[in-house]
């Protein structure tokens, strides 16, 4: 499942609705990405994104998951608009029957989100106003994914 | 018609995040359209100047510079992504 949603997000209930009912999942991996401040400079950071493609991206990121591992639910939820610093920003849950495939399908979800999914932060405060940059390791880390893949 | 959606900073720079133009009939690639789309006006010329940063998506799925436009509905110039 994927949201994509101004509203903040409750960590428990989502595990909760994801995994109600369900006796075959044995693993559940949550990564919460948060509005970082790094040097006190960060009053508010906007994201703007691609509505429709950034459905399709995160849709088609979560299909790609799932064909490589075998994975009980998952979920996906990313926030838009104005956020302050602690506040969170992207939720990605995966349970499975064995730890292994939710731990490595989390981590490939975030990379894949990172370098793909169509979203752009702005930071604004004492340093100012500006889009945040890209960064390289992002790229670097969903290509290593593409060369386990290649060599798989 | 093929609608053009900008966003980030090239949204900014090119002054709008949406507009419907009639893609002159040389125009068969994404380079070629950048390449249009910079003789427009100081603002296309100034949004695209390191056009090898900007990101393109035809019909919502990213795409290079050197794919084909065909029968696109929908044209998007971004930079690269910053999610997560």
């Amino acid at each position: 499942m994927i949201r994509v949603q101004h509203e903040d997000f409750d960590i428990g209930a989502e595990i909760a609705r994801l995994t109600q009912g369900r006796r075959d999942i044995g693993a559940i991996v949550t990564f919460t990405g948060t509005v970082r401040d790094q040097s006190g400079a960060v009053d508010q950071m906007s994201i703007e994104h691609y509505p429709g493609m950034t459905e399709s991206e995160l849709a088609r990121i979560e299909a790609e998951a799932c064909a490589r591992w075998k994975l009980q639910a998952s979920l996906i939820v990313h926030r838009y608009g104005t956020l302050a610093p602690g506040d969170n920003i992207v939720l990605v849950v995966t349970a499975s029957e064995h730890r292994d495939a939710a731990f490595d399908a989390a981590r490939f979800l975030m990379d894949y989100l990172k370098s793909s999914a169509p979203f752009w932060k702005r930071e604004s405060g004492k340093g100012g106003n500006h889009w945040v940059e890209a960064s390289a390791s992002d790229d670097a880390a969903t290509a290593s994914w593409n060369k386990k893949h290649a060599a798989e | 018609m093929t609608r053009l959606l900008y966003f980030a900073w090239v949204k900014e720079k090119v002054g709008k995040s949406a507009e419907e133009v009639v893609l002159p009939s040389d125009v068969a690639t994404v380079a070629e359209l950048i390449a249009w789309l910079k003789t427009r006006g100081p603002e296309f010329a100034n949004a695209f100047e390191r056009e090898d940063v900007i990101r393109a998506a035809i019909d919502r799925s990213h795409v290079r510079h050197d794919a084909r436009i065909g029968a696109a509905r929908e044209i998007a110039f971004f930079p690269p992504v910053t999610g997560g």
